[in-house]
């Protein structure tokens, strides 16, 4: 499936849920079921910094596509990152580069991209736009 | 609109009160707002609204200088509410009373100062550990201009000072003791009258930090013989942007000007300028002439309400809402004074604060999470924040009901 795709299942998937209850649940459920990166990748230089709840994020280039792992320690984030994971993860440099991030603003969370409220999912999404950016260069030079 | 059934209580009419706040009236997620962040700014009543707005309507204009009759009538306008704050607090003379952005630039003034004027190496300056980062970044920047160091007293596991501790700091090397009234994380309220007197015993001068105190608790700076109070008005029920420093004259004639500018000065020449006298002397530029006056209304409205009748229901609310809070499984509090004030901190489980406040925020609660810039309290406690509950004379027992019922009904989704 393209970015794009799994965008619109995602928010297909959440456009048949009532309630907020029903959101969050889900999205707590995401956040406790998924083991999201190895401990050993826990470390401050993958700490995304400056957020109330902390997100690590580690990038690999397997196959031409990159691999992203990453947790938080809000499970709410944690249940944010693994979706924006299942979006982005597994692409192209180039196609994450130039994707754009419609679904959190459609499913009715778009305050958790808004630079107030320091939750990492923001920072995040920049960081592996700039992993996208750097690993592009870096193919294009070889 | 919210339905609250007709409270009145300690001679306080919170279904009248509460229709004074506009804000209060409206509805979040589809909710009726719970506004529980009372610590971080007031909500304001019509009146202070009101106030400012008249404000550029009818009289704007420069205070100070002008000799037109708008001037003169914003000029009075901004005194008279000086005189409203220096009668709120007891303040000997209106002189003592300066107009700042908030209590942040109220103990920058007297950091910088205190700092050009009286410190050095050797000497040292006194706060606790318990201070909002305003009442420790300023004096950390003191010291290091001066070479004087920053002694911090400790506090227990209930988030009380060690006095024992902070009498045997007091030494000659003390030059001022710079603490809060009241924690704006854990509402803990500080013995102020006792850190006054021992300061005092060895001539040095007290600064209160009055963020949370000044909304919650009557203050009168000469019964207290307080050197220095610092204040928001927006804490106040006033409007952002505005605060007030209060200084006794013999220590603000002492102090050196701040920032110059107009209004500070005397006269100007290329060689020597002479500064104005209190306050001006410390209140450079035009400043915020409409907040100024709306701060004003905001202290004669909590004085109409009486501050005394709200103390009374802040305290039963404040009583009935730890009563509530102690009965949800998991709960700890983060700090357990026996003197509390304004704000509950607490976590729930290990469920992470920011956690808990989204899942209040989709129940209309709002609430505040994070280190509430106390970061070394934090530290000290090993966690990376709070739940922070604050609250206002204008909340209600139905309200603290709904935080209960929020708080338990997130747990179990998180849990």
């Amino acid at each position: 499936m393209t970015i794009q795709e799994i965008q619109e299942e995602i928010i297909s998937d959440f456009s048949v849920m009532g309630s907020w209850e029903d959101k969050y649940e889900y999205i707590i459920q995401l956040g406790k079921e998924l083991p999201l990166i190895a401990e050993e990748f826990k470390t401050p230089d993958n700490l995304i910094k400056g957020c109330q709840s902390r997100v690590w994020l580690h990038t690999e280039l397997k196959d031409g596509k990159l691999i992203f792992t990453a947790d938080s320690d809000a499970v709410i984030t944690k249940g944010l990152v693994s979706l924006m994971i299942y979006v982005l993860s597994g692409h192209t440099p180039q196609e994450i580069a130039s994707a754009e991030i419609y679904f959190i603003d459609a499913i009715g969370l778009s305050s958790h991209l808004s630079p107030t409220r320091s939750n990492g999912l923001l920072s995040m999404l920049k960081q592996m736009k700039l992993y996208a950016i750097a690993y592009q260069a870096k193919i294009n030079q070889q | 609109m919210e339905h609250v059934a007709h409270i009145i209580t300690e001679g306080l009419d919170i279904t009248q009160i509460r229709k004074d706040f506009p804000i209060l009236q409206q509805q979040v997620h589809g909710k009726p707002l719970v506004y529980f962040d009372n610590g971080a700014t007031t909500q304001k009543p019509q009146v202070v609204i009101d106030a400012e707005a008249r404000y550029y309507e009818e009289y704007n204009s420069n205070v100070h200088r002008g000799v037109h009759h708008l001037s003169q009538v914003a000029t009075n306008a901004y005194e008279k509410a000086r005189i409203t704050v220096a009668g709120y607090i007891n303040a000997a003379d209106p002189h003592e009373v300066i107009f700042t952005s908030g209590t942040t630039a109220s103990i920058n003034l007297v950091a910088s100062t205190m700092s050009r004027r009286f410190l050095k190496a050797g000497d040292s300056v006194i706060i606790s550990a318990m201070e909002h980062h305003s009442n420790i970044v300023p004096w950390q920047m003191a010291c290091e201009d001066s070479g004087a160091t920053l002694k911090v007293i400790p506090i227990n596991e209930r988030g009380e000072l060690k006095m024992d501790t902070f009498e045997a700091m007091l030494d000659d090397s003390v030059k001022i003791v710079s603490v809060t009234y009241v924690s704006n994380t854990m509402g803990t309220v500080n013995p102020v009258q006792d850190i006054i007197a021992l300061a005092h015993a060895r001539n040095i001068p007290v600064l209160l930090d009055a963020a949370q105190a000044i909304q919650h608790i009557s203050i009168d700076v000469q019964a207290l013989d307080v050197d220095f109070l610092a204040f928001s008005g927006h804490k106040i029920y006033g409007p952002t942007g505005t605060g007030i420093l209060y200084g006794k004259k013999e220590w603000l004639n002492k102090l050196p000007p701040y920032q110059g500018g107009g209004d500070m000065i005397k006269t100007v020449t290329f060689e020597k300028t002479i500064y104005n006298e209190l306050p001006y002397k410390f209140e450079a530029g035009t400043p915020n002439i409409a907040g100024g006056i709306a701060l004003g209304t905001a202290i004669e409205y909590l004085q109409q309400t009486g501050i005394s009748k709200i103390q009374q229901w802040e305290e039963e609310l404040m009583e009935y809402a730890m009563q509530e809070l102690r009965k949800i499984d998991g709960i700890r509090f983060i700090g357990d004074a026996a003197e509390r004030s304004g704000a509950i901190s607490f976590l729930v489980h290990n469920i992470h604060p920011f956690d808990m406040g989204e899942l209040l925020d989709q129940q209309g609660i709002a609430v505040r999470t994070g280190h509430h810039c106390t970061e070394p309290l934090m530290d000290l406690f090993q966690i990376p924040g709070t739940v922070r509950a604050s609250l206002s004379f204008y909340n209600t027992k139905e309200e603290i009901d709904k935080l209960v019922a929020g708080i338990k009904r997130a747990a179990s989704m998180l849990l």
